[in-house]
């Protein structure tokens, strides 16, 4: 296939890390060639992450070219804004989790977070199709753990057709990726996703 | 993590570029392996960590990069594989011994890992292009550009540093080390863990007249292992038969935007691939460039390969066009991304992309978003050394800076980071300045930092009589990095216990007389001590000792203890601030001008209810 690119953003903490790892397994398990990008260190203190996924028949630069993202993870909607670059009409679709995770720096600084309406207008430039998700009250409801939004909207990605993944191989991508204990909520989550309207 | 110990021949898996490198060792029969905890690095070390025991063999978390090195060489010259590992600035701290390794040699295969960090994403200090080392050491480099090469060039670093006995440097960046990839497996080898020191009265003895005699050595060595570098198979060139008269040269992650970019312009230009880059094969590269009007080249951080190039050219092709860094067609700072690559070679063939990145970047540069700062985490012991400081000396006082997590105290209300240099600076600055001002000085220093740069710098201060106080920030784990454990800690990188070293018995042993152990929660306490310690003709250490929070928190959620919430009541709240402006923790927000607290992210630590001046804030159900 024709390379694949994915952006998923949010805040330390949100699993993005996690949901980078299921993808990127889920891609060798449909036999395909892949590679992604994470950053570590400072940047996990509840700070601002970006990983990248790209997978395809061969795959060199781990990094998605600005512009190029198929399908962007906004796990929390201020930081699907801040890498909306990565995004462009006729490309790019946005599947934001409408969580706000405030950053407590802006009382110190004095920002301000923008308005969901306002961040869903910025976006527009970067993307013909946003669509936004409850996906942390989702979560929340269903296992009583936010940090599960990531797999609500992974299922509703797959069952969109917004991401070239068969949900077998999603299901074998996350036994590698998440411990033992957790795998059944996780999957129970991830069906939620698929049974979204 | 379980896929590192995967013995099947052949299979597939994902792994981190650092995990990857783990594995090749694990393929090369590696025996001993150390380090010193610094990102983009320190997931070798961790992995190692996990494995060590079931794999059998030896892994430790040493005191500083210059003690991990020269452990690691102890292991080799007895005969035992080796693997050292760290970030572009441990190398700088091993440097003392690393040179004269060069010329030692080893007896066993020994591989020195070095992380560079384009951008400074996970390390502070600097850019440094630490390739300049293997060509000031004479030491090969080779510089894999994903995780199968992590895998594939450590076996080979190991194979030639045996054959040539000499020991060989991996060299990588942030987005190898922390990028994910296919890596097909190969047979783990069991190698040998014990080995013995057999004394050589020439070749171990760093000293006059033998020095001459093993540099002549080391310089035969390297003539060998340039005939190697034309030969290898990590050293190629792709699409040959390319008619266009501008070729590309490239090495390490930078290669594979070159093959994206030029996928992308729809081009087929010859490309080198250097992966064995010190020594370069010189006649591949003559070769290479002798009949070609032009060559970019393509590499990350300083213009290496393509200053070298320009001297080669002069022998095959004087009229040759260099593009890189130095004529402005790439970054000279900042991490390299593809659309460097793709600019340039547009630029330079006159063929147009569609892609735009400047007007993509003119349309992002009108949004409106606030910034998200790292911060201390809800809890953070440091937050409330920081405060109480602080609050005693307010801003007229220079506060020195060190390597941790408490760098981030270089941020409002604190700003407690006048300075940030290396590891154990702190001090030393501190000094100097002590010496030429009457200024307050303080310096914050972590546990780890302590151990790994301290000392020297603390007896120095005692030695030659500077007053400063010295606040040491004593976590109780290598927090930054992952919470490795220290000597501090009692706990080694095997999970062995060990003996605890205390740092204020450390302290006093340095000549400190005035020496106190506060828990930063205590907030008059700490404040009362930081008065005190100001006040003294000689240097003052406070040990500010509380356990990390999120180690604290892990603890006690599996001991099953019940978390404390805390509210704020609005009824006693005079809405002064001082909890969210100037303590500054994550957990309290502020919403229609009123103050709250997030129970989700409240850690319970207690400090704010300690700090309000109306007594507002209280447990709560």
């Amino acid at each position: 296939m024709k390379e694949f690119n994915i952006i998923i953003t949010g805040v330390g903490g949100q699993g993005v890390l996690t949901l980078t790892n299921v993808i990127t397994w889920s891609a060798l398990k449909e036999g395909l060639d892949v590679k992604a990008s994470e950053l570590h260190g400072l940047a996990q203190r509840s700070g601002a992450i970006a990983c990248h996924v790209r997978f395809g028949n061969r795959i060199y630069s781990p990094l998605v070219l600005e512009g190029k993202a198929d399908l962007i993870f906004g796990l929390e909607p201020l930081e699907a804004l801040r890498s909306c670059y990565f995004g462009s009409r006729n490309r790019t679709i946005f599947l934001v989790n409408t969580h706000r995770v405030i950053p407590s720096s802006i009382f110190i600084t004095k920002e301000e977070y923008p308005s969901l309406s306002y961040i869903v207008k910025a976006l527009r430039p970067f993307s013909d199709k946003v669509i936004t998700l409850d996906a942390s009250e989702v979560a929340k409801n269903g296992t009583g753990d936010v940090v599960m939004a990531n797999m609500y909207m992974l299922g509703y990605a797959c069952a969109k057709n917004l991401i070239q993944l068969k949900k077998e191989s999603i299901l074998d991508g996350m036994k590698e990726v998440i411990p033992e204990r957790h795998i059944k909520s996780n999957i129970r989550i991830l069906n939620l996703g698929f049974k979204a309207k | 993590m379980k896929q590192i110990l995967l013995n099947e021949n052949g299979k597939k898996v994902i792994l981190l570029g650092n995990e990857a490198i783990v594995r090749g060792a694990l393929e090369s029969g590696v025996g001993f392996s150390s380090t010193y905890p610094g990102t983009p690095a320190s997931e070798i070390g961790d992995t190692f960590a996990d494995i060590a025991k079931e794999a059998g063999l030896y892994f430790e978390y040493s005191t500083n990069e210059k003690v991990a090195l020269e452990a690691a060489a102890g292991a080799a010259l007895s005969g035992v594989r080796s693997m050292v590992s760290f970030k572009q600035y441990g190398l700088n701290v091993s440097s003392d011994s690393f040179f004269p390794l060069a010329y030692v040699g080893v007896r066993a295969g020994m591989v020195i890992v070095v992380a560079d960090d384009p951008n400074c994403w996970s390390s502070a200090q600097s850019e440094q292009d630490s390739r300049y080392y293997a060509r000031l050491a004479h030491m090969p480099m080779l510089e894999p550009a994903d995780s199968q090469e992590c895998k594939d060039f450590t076996k080979i670093a190991f194979d030639l540093s045996e054959k040539f006995d000499i020991p060989i440097l991996l060299r990588t960046t942030t987005r190898v080390n922390h990028g994910r990839g296919v890596v097909t497996l190969g047979r783990i080898v069991e190698g040998r863990k014990r080995g013995e020191f057999k004394k050589d009265s020439i070749k171990f003895r760093n000293f006059p007249p033998y020095i001459m005699g093993t540099h002549e050595e080391l310089h035969k060595k390297l003539d060998e292992i340039r005939k190697i570098s034309e030969e290898i198979h990590i050293n190629f060139s792709l699409n040959e038969d390319s008619r266009s008269d501008l070729g590309i040269v490239t090495s390490g992650v930078a290669f594979n935007y070159v093959i994206d970019a030029l996928q992308d312009l729809k081009l087929d230009l010859s490309v080198l691939k250097l992966g064995l880059t010190y020594p370069a094969p010189e006649d591949k590269i003559r070769s290479f460039i002798g009949n070609l009007e032009s060559v970019l080249v393509v590499e990350e951080i300083e213009p290496i390969l393509e200053e070298s190039m320009s001297a080669l050219a002069k022998d095959v092709n004087p009229e040759l066009r260099l593009y890189g860094k130095k004529n402005g067609h790439l970054p000279r700072s900042g991490e390299l991304k593809e659309w460097h690559a793709l600019l340039a070679i547009s630029k330079i063939t006159g063929i147009k992309s569609q892609y735009n990145p400047i007007a993509q970047k003119e349309e992002y540069k009108k949004l409106n978003i606030a910034r998200r700062l790292p911060l201390m985490c809800p809890g953070c012991p440091h937050r409330a050394s920081f405060f109480a400081t602080k609050s005693v000396v307010g801003d007229d006082a220079v506060f020195g800076g060190d390597i941790g997590c408490y760098i981030l105290g270089m941020y409002p209300p604190f700003e407690t980071q006048d300075f940030v240099f290396s590891m154990g600076a702190s001090q030393g600055l501190i000094h100097g300045i002590k010496k030429v001002s009457d200024q307050k000085a303080i310096a914050f220093i972590g546990d780890s930092t302590f151990f790994h740069a301290g000392i020297p710098g603390l007896i120095n201060i005692v030695y030659n009589r500077s007053n400063p106080l010295i606040i040491v920030l004593d976590n109780r784990a290598t927090a930054m990095t992952g919470h490795q454990p220290h000597p501090g800690v009692g706990i080694t990188g095997m999970g062995k216990k060990s003996k605890v070293i205390n740092i204020e018995d450390v302290v006093r042993a340095c000549g400190v007389e005035n020496v106190m152990v506060v828990d930063p929660f205590n907030i008059k306490e700490m404040e009362e001590a930081v008065r005190e310690s100001l006040q003294k003709e000689e240097v003052s250490v406070i040990v500010a000792k509380r356990e990390c929070q999120l180690i604290a928190i892990r603890r006690k959620k599996r001991e099953g203890a019940i978390m404390p919430n805390f509210g704020i009541d609005q009824s006693k709240c005079d809405g002064c601030g001082i909890c969210l402006y100037q303590f500054g923790c994550p957990a309290i927000f502020m919403e229609n001008d009123k103050f709250f607290i997030d129970r989700d992210l409240c850690t319970g630590c207690a400090v704010c209810v300690r700090i309000c001046p109306k007594r507002a804030i209280r447990a709560v159900r």
